[in-house]
């Protein structure tokens, strides 16, 4: 068994990371996420039994810092409209954002990074299910299902 | 694909494409800090070409010289030491500034502290005894193999100081034939006569080995 170094592993991932995290929790609080991801990545990294399949790990990880975030944020004092289990972050429509990315924010845990990792990183569905600790084939519903809520409520 | 895929992609191109630069410099300090960076390399320009250098938290582990390729450096460590490697410049402050300093002529010995993990019994015995070599000596394989307690295993102690992870700071430059040629060096023999010249222990001028 041997794992390449981590800067290595980084290297490779730090950008589907990256915008996973800003497609997650909006770019305001992806800096700190990807930090949080990052070192928690490298305190479990030496436990890792193989080193196949890390960029849906380091996704996998980035998805449990992105669930706190909104936890946090759904602790402190928010505007009216806020929805705990479809949270839409305060200040989500940055410079340069669009409406769709907001929807995709709004969308249930799984079938955001599902729509997310298939439609924008174009993640075959096998890596999917690992990221999502399901099925192939429940990774394949939940890309199904955030693609017809987003075309639902984006309204095409 | 589908019309929402696509719009999907093309609003994806409006998203930021990586961290900031100051996300990135941060991160190595914030894993140290957190305990979680167990190996911290950089790369340090030298007279003898950029060397790739190495600390875990108990000190230097290793100093490469160009003709080792990087990724083999780093793969090595990440298998020997500790695969939580990451690139960390500030880490290496220290030793970078000492390198300067020595190949500026300006310091004769290193202070820098050594982790020696990366050597073992008679190799590490071997190392520890070439580091007390001074700035401007030279010693010889027989030398340093009797004060490695094997006065005779010569070849060996050839060995060692081929192997040194952390030449120039242990400076098996400093080890060489009984009779003055130049033996062998790892970073290759030019660079040896370099460092030797640079300390004033070798004449200027063309020496065979």
């Amino acid at each position: 068994m041997s794992l390449p170094p981590f800067q290595a592993v980084l290297d490779s991932h730090r950008r589907d990371l990256y915008r996973f995290l800003v497609a997650s929790v909006g770019p305001n609080e992806a800096d700190d996420c990807f930090q949080e991801t990052v070192i928690a990545a490298m305190r479990a990294y030496p436990r890792l039994n193989h080193g196949r399949n890390l960029r849906a790990w380091l996704l996998r990880i980035a998805q449990r810092k992105a669930i706190d975030a909104h936890r946090a944020r759904s602790r402190r004092p928010l505007p009216v409209e806020h929805l705990p289990e479809r949270p839409v972050p305060p200040g989500a429509v940055a410079d340069g954002e669009t409406e769709l990315w907001t929807a995709v924010r709004a969308l249930p845990t799984k079938q955001r990074a599902a729509v997310f990792c298939r439609s924008v990183l174009g993640m075959p569905y096998a890596e999917l299910g690992e990221l999502l600790d399901s099925t192939e084939e429940a990774a394949r519903r939940n890309v199904h299902e955030g693609l017809k809520r987003l075309r639902e409520e984006w309204g095409q | 694909m589908t019309d929402i895929e696509h719009a999907l992609r093309r609003s994806a191109a409006q998203l930021p494409a990586e961290p900031p630069p100051e996300v990135d410099a941060r991160l190595p300090e914030a894993a140290g800090d957190a305990g979680v960076l167990d190996v911290a390399y950089s790369e340090v320009d030298s007279p003898v070409g950029r060397l790739m250098v190495a600390a875990t938290p108990r000190g230097l582990v290793r100093v490469a010289f160009p003709l080792e390729p990087s990724d083999a450096v780093l793969e090595q460590l990440a298998e020997r030491v500790s695969p939580r490697v990451l690139e960390a410049p500030a880490r290496l402050d220290d030793v970078r500034r000492e390198l300067d300093e020595y190949f500026e002529g300006r310091r004769q010995r290193f202070e820098i502290r050594i982790d020696w993990f990366l050597t073992h019994g008679f190799f590490r015995r071997v190392l520890r005894n070439t580091a007390r070599i001074g700035y401007g000596k030279v010693s010889t394989y027989g030398e340093v193999a009797a004060r490695a307690g094997s006065p005779r295993a010569v070849r060996a102690a050839g060995n060692a100081l081929g192997s040194n992870p952390i030449p120039i700071v242990v400076p098996c430059h400093r080890v060489v034939r009984t009779g003055g040629a130049l033996g062998g060096y790892g970073g290759g023999l030019d660079r040896k006569e370099f460092l030797l010249k640079l300390e004033g222990a070798l004449p200027e001028g063309p020496r065979g080995s």
